[in-house]
């Protein structure tokens, strides 16, 4: 069966909609939407959305490939990303990350074989004055330390 | 010295509109609605000498005042929250713990231009910014200060927060409206100006987060006690996002003009671990960094910081101690310009790769003699050859690493690795 929305979602798609004074200003919001409706942003969901929003398939995945929150491929259920800029980088961001390699087993840009976490790297967070730092799903972790990020970890299933 | 950004910051419940209104809060924007024409309001905020915080610098009032008056298209105010400039935090500390003073001033800086709707740009991947500023909008509303006929003066306004999806490239305006446009975040040529052709072809302002910030302030206590402080080109105050090899991190207020030596010694405690400052970056990734004897004399403002050779940008500043291998810090910046680039300007996509691909061989090994020129003229043939000023982003840092630390670029190729890191 094609993807679709649930009929909550839809409801939300069109008051999101509504919001703005052009349709296509919601592209953004909607994919947002439809990456938590359906876990990533695949040819399927892509074409769904163009749909809903009355655009050509290729302009919606021209949007997708462009930022970097929106996955077009499956992720693990929790998102580490480090931040690897300067400010960071001078407060330890590389020990950060290969100590998160090893205590993964996995390189940057890979999952976890059981789901649960991806790792990547990323540019600036706007938190350097709290470096190193790292962004899990929605949520900040700052002024990170080995003992630090075995607590974060361990809190996650 | 009085805050006046951050007056507001670390009051328990900061973030809450009873919090934000016992302490004078939306004054001003009663005042503003209630009694000023738009051109008053533009007029008391061009005497107020405030100009734009989101790097430029541009005159804010003198902004406002090309939006055409009599246009028959609808005119868009734009609230810049899509900080990303490497080594810049302030706009998420205000985003966080003061969202009312934002969105008051986004209030006001839409009616300065007759505006009925306004967009928070923020940042994506600022959920808890988001969650902040959307509880705030609401009870904005709610209270009757947002919405249908505010204070029965028949001015309508909404106010919408709108989230980004993780691109350096949005925080430059013309590619921020791209992005607003439901496009991906491609930067456009100007002119036209977004005050004339702005989102959807309408005359829009876009403002940054610590410009609309400080409205309520001078909108409270006068252009006068505003331009009062700081110096004759660089009135008011600034915020710099503090952040590397430095004793106290952090965001801090300062009046313009302030000594830029003992702002890192004294407020920001200076270097730690007895260690010798090497190179400090003063605003943000893009700008040329700084040797130790070239800010002896400086002082935060744009003037001065300009005469030294680099610019204040965002405030965002890098301090790097005796131990960082510059070549390291040339190539993590141009790595950063290489990951962002938004591929439209061959000059800008081509060459931020090429530069990072060659910082990168001089600090791992198998670099050339003439590497360094190479990457000099490059980064001459990017600057200035752009749509938007993200190639002179990109150009300006490398070069500067480059002319400065020369010796040290040298030694690493001489020897075909890091000479500094071992």
């Amino acid at each position: 069966m094609a993807l679709e929305f649930s009929p909550e979602t839809l409801k939300t798609f069109e008051a999101t909609v509504a919001r703005y004074p052009q349709k296509e200003a919601a592209m953004l919001p909607v994919l947002y939407l439809a990456q938590r409706e359906f876990g990533h942003l695949g040819p399927e969901a892509i074409e769904y959305v163009a749909k809903l929003m009355g655009q050509a398939p290729a302009r919606v995945n021209g949007v997708v490939s462009f930022y970097t929150m929106y996955n077009m491929k499956p992720i693990g259920r929790h998102h580490i990303q480090v931040c690897r800029t300067l400010s960071c980088a001078l407060r330890g961001a590389e020990e950060v990350t290969a100590f998160l390699k090893q205590k993964l087993g996995i390189e940057c840009g890979q999952t976890t074989a059981d789901g649960r976490f991806t790792l990547t790297e990323v540019e600036c967070l706007a938190s350097c004055g709290s470096a190193p730092m790292m962004q899990v799903n929605d949520d900040y972790y700052e002024d990170l330390s080995e003992e630090k990020i075995e607590q974060i970890l361990d809190g996650m299933k | 010295m009085e805050k006046l950004l951050l007056r507001n910051i670390g009051v328990p419940g900061s973030h809450t509109l009873a919090t934000y209104q016992s302490r004078g809060g939306y004054g001003s924007w009663r005042k503003v609605v209630e009694t000023l024409k738009p051109e008053q309001l533009i007029d008391e905020v061009k005497a107020s000498g405030l100009r734009g915080r989101g790097g430029a610098g541009f005159p804010t009032g003198m902004k406002w005042s090309f939006v055409p008056k009599d246009s028959p298209k609808p005119k868009y105010l734009v609230c810049n929250a899509d900080e990303s400039e490497p080594g810049t935090f302030k706009d998420r500390l205000l985003i966080e713990q003061d969202p009312h003073a934002l969105i008051e001033g986004t209030m006001i800086a839409a009616f300065a231009i007759q505006s009925h709707t306004a967009f928070i740009y923020i940042r994506g991947e600022m959920v808890f910014g988001t969650i902040r500023l959307e509880q705030a909008v609401a009870e904005a509303y709610q209270a009757g200060l947002i919405g249908k006929n505010i204070f029965g003066t028949g001015y309508d306004l909404d106010v919408i927060v709108h989230r980004g999806a993780g691109a350096y490239i949005c925080g430059e305006e013309t590619a921020l409206l791209s992005s607003l446009e439901g496009g991906r975040g491609w930067p456009k040529v100007k002119p036209p100006f977004p005050a004339t052709h702005g989102l959807f072809g309408c005359p829009t302002v876009v403002n940054n987060v610590e410009t609309l910030a400080a409205l309520p302030w001078i909108l409270e206590r006068g252009a006068a006690a505003y331009s009062a402080m700081g110096t004759e080109k660089s009135k008011g105050t600034k915020l710099f996002s503090v952040s590397g090899h430095i004793v106290r991190p952090g965001v801090y207020e300062v009046e313009m003009g302030y000594p830029f030596k003992k702002f890192l010694e004294e407020d920001c405690g200076g270097v730690p671990n007895g260690k010798k400052l090497k190179g400090v970056i003063p605003g943000g990734g893009s700008m040329p960094v700084l040797k130790p004897d070239e800010i002896e004399k400086v002082n935060l403002d744009y003037e001065s910081v300009a005469a030294a050779g680099s610019l204040l940008g965002s405030g965002g500043v890098i301090v790097m101690d005796e131990t960082v291998c510059m070549v390291r810090a040339a190539w993590n910046i141009a790595r950063f310009y290489a990951h962002e680039s938004c591929g439209q300007c061959s000059p800008c996509r081509e060459g931020c790769h090429w530069m990072e691909k060659i910082f990168s061989r001089v600090e791992h090994g198998g670099a050339q003699k003439n590497d360094l020129d190479l990457i000099l003229n490059m980064a001459g043939n990017i600057a200035g050859n752009t749509i938007c000023p993200f190639g002179d982003a990109a150009a300006m840092p490398a070069g500067a690493f480059i002319r400065k630390y020369r010796d040290e670029f040298e030694a690493h190729i001489a020897a075909g690795k890091c000479t500094v890191r071992g």
